[in-house]
């Protein structure tokens, strides 16, 4: 492993009634967080492939934390998403860098398939700073009950020189989902939109 | 005895490998466990509440007993503990302090003999507010390493009519504790302080 993980924070969520109606069965959500050094933090660096290897690892890593959370087998998701947050002295492009080029292939091979896009979000902040996790099916992206997000913060990260890497995975979609769309049996699975 | 209604439970553990310093040999683990449930008392003054707390006894035991087990499943490897509340804006601080009992209790009875008073703090707020809970030794209430806090809160909770409980467990000190006092080798665990 070649990030410097300081902690790994889960949140698991579980919703059983909404506005006095049972959500049967419920939805259950969770979020893996890894607080990490940033190695290129406090100087322009051109070469940001050291943050696409630990990219790489962390996405097999915070996958298997957040699956292991909610315990279910990784074909059992149902979505996913991903965010990173970089502390005062680094770059945003520091989080793309973790986000984009390596980091989903070990998702979907957690998880069986993932046909869709991982939707995804990035931001600088200090400690404290509000994370929040946009989530969408993972193998149609136009499933409207999965279009969702989870919210995440850590009360002392990202320190200045570190970066928040949070991958968020549910077996289900909103509580009592009723605004129409594509529905998750509809799903053709081809083409990682339907 | 009445059922608590439920709408959501939140389950946060944190690993912390280290904080600047030489990494653990064994990661300090905390968790607290959540949960949204309904306030019967209001939008109104009742005076009698105390059946309440009665009620949240069963409560208390799932969250306790979920704690030990995102802790690892041992009872002898939590070392401290704390509980919380946030009461919606529609009832009062009182309705908070239903929680000191079944709260607290529950944990000492999951934990088996654990002998001092469960730190606690509470307050009234809106969605998304933070409690720092907090934490310290399990049976003695002296000792400095373990004197500690953990930060919760869930996005979309308390609503106005809505408490959120909280349970805190942790398997040891500050990652770094090194400012002295009692140490846990020095319990004497007779009145529950040193």
């Amino acid at each position: 492993m070649s990030a410097k993980i300081r902690k790994i924070v889960t949140f698991v969520e579980e919703t059983v009634t909404e506005m006095g109606r049972a959500v049967d069965p419920p939805t259950r959500r969770a979020a893996a967080v890894a607080v990490i050094e940033n190695p290129l933090a406090g100087k322009y660096v051109e070469d940001l492939s050291e943050l696409m290897t630990i990219g790489e690892e962390l996405g097999e890593l915070l996958t298997q934390r957040a699956i292991a959370a909610l315990g279910i087998a990784g074909p059992s998701a149902e979505s996913y998403g991903k965010a990173a947050a970089v502390g005062e002295n680094g770059e945003l492009e520091h989080a793309a860098a973790i986000l984009h080029p390596k980091l989903g292939t070990p998702v979907r091979k957690v998880l069986g398939k993932g046909a869709a896009l991982i939707p995804s979000s990035k931001k600088l902040g200090g400690l404290g700073v509000v994370l929040d996790i946009p989530l969408g099916h993972k193998d149609a992206a136009y499933v409207r009950s999965h279009f969702d997000g989870m919210e995440v913060r850590i009360n002392d990260a990202p320190r200045a020189n570190e970066i928040m890497v949070a991958i968020a995975v549910t077996d289900s979609g909103r509580p009592l989902a009723r605004v129409g769309g594509l529905t998750k049996d509809q799903i053709k699975g081809e083409d990682g939109l339907r | 005895m009445p059922e608590v209604n439920v709408r959501k439970r939140v389950l946060a553990v944190e690993e912390i490998f280290h904080e600047g310093g030489p990494v653990a040999l064994r990661p300090l683990q905390r968790a607290a466990a959540l949960t949204v449930i309904r306030n019967p008392f209001a939008g109104s003054y009742v005076e009698n509440i105390e059946g309440l707390m009665n009620d949240l006894k069963p409560l208390g035991l799932e969250m306790a007993h979920s704690l030990v087990k995102a802790l690892g499943g041992d009872v002898r490897s939590i070392e401290g503990y704390g509980k919380g509340a946030i009461v919606g804006s529609a009832g009062e601080i009182e309705h908070g302090a239903l929680w000191h009992v079944p709260g607290g209790y529950a944990m000492r009875e999951v934990l088996g003999d654990a002998k001092a008073i469960v730190a606690s703090t509470k307050k009234v707020g809106g969605p998304g507010t933070r409690l720092d809970v907090p934490i310290t030794h399990i049976n003695a209430s002296y000792v400095r390493s373990h004197f500690d806090a953990m930060e919760v809160g869930i996005a979309d909770a308390p609503r106005a009519d809505e408490i959120v409980l909280a349970l805190v467990m942790t398997t040891g000190a500050r990652v770094h504790a090194r400012v002295g006092g009692l140490k846990a080798s020095e319990i004497k665990g007779e009145d529950g302080l040193r």
